[in-house]
């Protein structure tokens, strides 16, 4: 124990005289967890508040197109900037100036209002209502296409968004235009009350979870658990790459002519470079709950959320430092040990779903995902976060935790067994 | 006391032998000398006895321990100093020394005032809480043996202690490991400078190409070899002129 101990201190000790690598172990994962978080939060703003400015060509100039461009200057997603021409708005989009621009065709409105007219007309007609129309007139009324022109280096989700949008905007165009075409057939007086109520009938309300109505989660409910996650994986970094100084400095080669097992020095190891992780997962909370809200981040809850939330941490602190255990153990050089770590960490995290949610996964990857502890890790700290859970949820997700820390740590152990063997 | 025998050592990627059937004792208190040219065997066979790697063919005692069965009480008596520095850099002599007298069971009082008493000996005293890393190569040496000597190791392995060190340094070292002998200590120590070894050593064996050629006392070697004055000239008769580079 007394072994363990002084191991510990001497890792202590080379930690809090690289003030460098302190900076970078503590501060590049508060810089991380606030980049991201600022713009993730000012991508959900940019739809909230912010308007991105697109192009919008009227070759229609009816009351469709006028519509159209009221619909999409009301949902306070774009700022519409009118032009004349369709290859001046193409030309600025695939030069980069603008991100979108929308070429409504000619007659849209007129086109629209005789398609439509037909329709009903053709309908009443099956009541009896209205005479037979001649079939030849909607063979002439051709499809209409609105035109979408992107930037090439528009991302496919933006591009999927705004097409949902404007196909929302359209389809609600033309529902109206029915409605109104059914009033004019059924209504002798125009200016009568409407007989129909055009307003939507199905809306949708988002149920959240009696626990968490309190604590709807926001931008920083989501990104302090994910990158905090990743934070602490990337001690697998610095741990690994102080084993790998030890054999090079030759520190290494004595201690294992002292009368103390490899457990006990990686014992020191773990326990301070654990505290590490507890440390920037305790920061990481503090920015959460002080910093944020300054820089008009939204603020975390963790109300009555701190045990369980340390008890993750202190278990995806272990699942890290023992993985940085095993490469430290494998690895001979810095340039074998960083890019693989580095590389390792930005997998994990891929696969753990830090970056895109498992369930958008496709199918392989999700079976794959299960692998990847900062899945379990993220998992488990969502529940705490997020689905507001007890303790006996997460054991599951923290039983995975510690016995990844037992296999790689164990594996390390009878690595190094077998490399004394030369 | 060291027993050899038949001790052989042939590493995975290399197809020759690097210790051959080497067959020694060396008795209590002795100060042995390992010497040989480069690649000759001699960090071979230091580290085969200090357990840093396991032999290929035959066996060993250290005062009738072996690895195999007394593991951590053979590492308790024994104490190896490295030809690397093999301290950390950024931490204070002492911090080193503490360290690394921790990882032999000593604690408390007991540990301070032996690094206290043998970096005085050493004459880094001022120095105790100045970082390695500002060391020159001798200080460097002197805390290196003293990380090895806290524990008061009945036999002692040196490779190649004094290379790179000035005069002065060289002295107190040598100084310093004959006071050890003087109270009890077996020393193996592995050296290009043979008239260090020729003046220090109370025997000395030359081994080159894995196999020990000859052994016994500085004088007596110089005896036996005709037309010999010192050491040197015994060893480049034993091993030849011609030059040893290896990778």
């Amino acid at each position: 124990m007394y072994k363990l101990w002084a191991s510990a201190y001497k890792e202590f000790l080379l930690l809090i005289r690289d003030l460098g690598g302190m900076a970078i172990l503590f501060v590049m994962p508060l810089i991380l967890l606030i980049t991201i978080t600022l713009i993730q939060n000012n991508t959900f703003k940019t739809i909230k508040d912010s308007k991105i400015p697109i192009l919008f060509v009227d070759n229609d100039k009816g009351s469709v197109s006028q519509q159209i461009n009221k619909g999409l200057t009301s949902t306070n997603a774009f700022e519409v900037i009118n032009k004349a021409s369709e290859q001046d708005a193409k030309d600025l989009v695939f030069k980069g100036d603008y991100q979108l621009a929308i070429i409504i065709p000619e007659n849209l409105s007129s086109d629209l209002e005789i398609k439509v007219n037909e329709n009903v007309d053709g309908i009443l007609a099956k009541f009896g209502v209205e005479e037979e129309l001649e079939p030849s007139i909607s063979k002439k009324n051709k499809k209409k296409e609105v035109k979408l022109y992107f930037d090439p280096a528009t991302q496919q989700s933006f591009k999927s968004s705004v097409k949902n949008g404007i196909d929302r905007v359209i389809s609600g165009i033309e529902i109206q235009t029915i409605y109104k075409a059914f009033e004019a057939q059924l209504s002798d007086e125009p200016s009568a009350e409407p007989i129909f109520d055009t307003n939507s009938f199905i809306s949708f309300k988002e149920i959240v979870p009696e626990s968490a109505k309190n604590a709807i989660p926001n931008a920083s409910q989501h990104n302090i658990p994910a990158w905090s996650l990743f934070a602490i994986f990337f001690i697998i970094l610095p741990l690994s790459i102080n084993m790998v100084k030890e054999k090079s400095q030759g520190t290494f080669v004595r201690l294992r002519t002292n009368p103390v097992s490899y457990a006990t020095f990686l014992g020191g190891k773990t326990i301070v470079y654990l505290g590490v992780c507890i440390v920037q997962f305790i920061l990481m909370l503090l920015v959460g709950l002080y910093l944020f809200p300054v820089i008009s981040l939204p603020e975390i809850n963790i109300t009555g959320k701190l045990p369980l939330l340390l008890i993750v941490s202190l278990f995806a602190g272990l699942a890290a430092v023992g993985l940085g255990l095993l490469l430290g153990t494998v690895f001979k050089t810095h340039e074998q040990s960083a890019p693989f770590g580095a590389t390792l960490v930005v997998i994990l995290a891929a696969l753990g779903g830090v970056w895109v949610p498992v369930f958008a996964m496709p199918k392989f990857m999700q079976i794959l995902s299960n692998i990847s502890p900062m899945n379990w890790g993220l998992n488990a700290f969502y529940d705490v976060f997020l689905r507001n859970v007890g303790f006996s949820e997460i054991i599951p997700e923290i039983t995975l935790l510690f016995l990844f820390f037992i296999i790689t740590t164990t594996i390390a152990i009878l690595y190094n067994e077998k490399k004394i063997a030369v | 006391m060291i027993t050899i025998n038949q001790l052989s050592k042939k590493y995975k990627d290399s197809e020759e032998f690097s210790v051959s059937n080497i067959d020694l004792v060396i008795e209590n208190q002795e100060i042995f000398g390992l010497l040989g040219p480069n690649g000759a065997g001699k960090t071979t066979l230091i580290s085969m006895l200090s357990s840093l790697i396991k032999p290929t063919e035959g066996s060993f005692t250290i005062n009738e321990l072996t690895y195999k069965q007394n593991k951590n009480k053979l590492k308790q008596i024994i104490g190896i100093v490295p030809q690397e520095y093999a301290l950390y850099p950024s931490l204070t002599a002492y911090e080193n020394l503490f360290y690394l007298g921790s990882m032999y069971g000593l604690k408390g009082n007991t540990l301070k005032q032996l690094i206290e008493q043998h970096i005085e000996i050493l004459g880094l005293t001022e120095f105790l809480n100045k970082k390695i890393l500002h060391f020159s190569g001798g200080m460097k040496r002197r805390i290196n043996l003293i990380g090895s000597i806290l524990h008061e190791p009945k036999v002692l392995f040196l490779d190649e202690p004094t290379v790179g060190v000035d005069v002065q340094s060289k002295n107190a070292i040598i100084s310093h490991l004959k006071e050890l002998n003087k109270n009890g200590a077996t020393i193996v120590y592995t050296s290009h400078h043979l008239n260090e070894a020729e003046n220090f050593c109370t025997r000395v064996g030359i081994i080159d190409h894995g196999k020990l050629i000859c052994n016994g006392k500085p004088s007596e070697l110089i005896k036996q070899e005709e037309g010999a004055h010192n050491l040197e000239e015994v060893f480049i008769a034993k091993t030849g002129k011609e030059l040893r580079d290896y990778v």
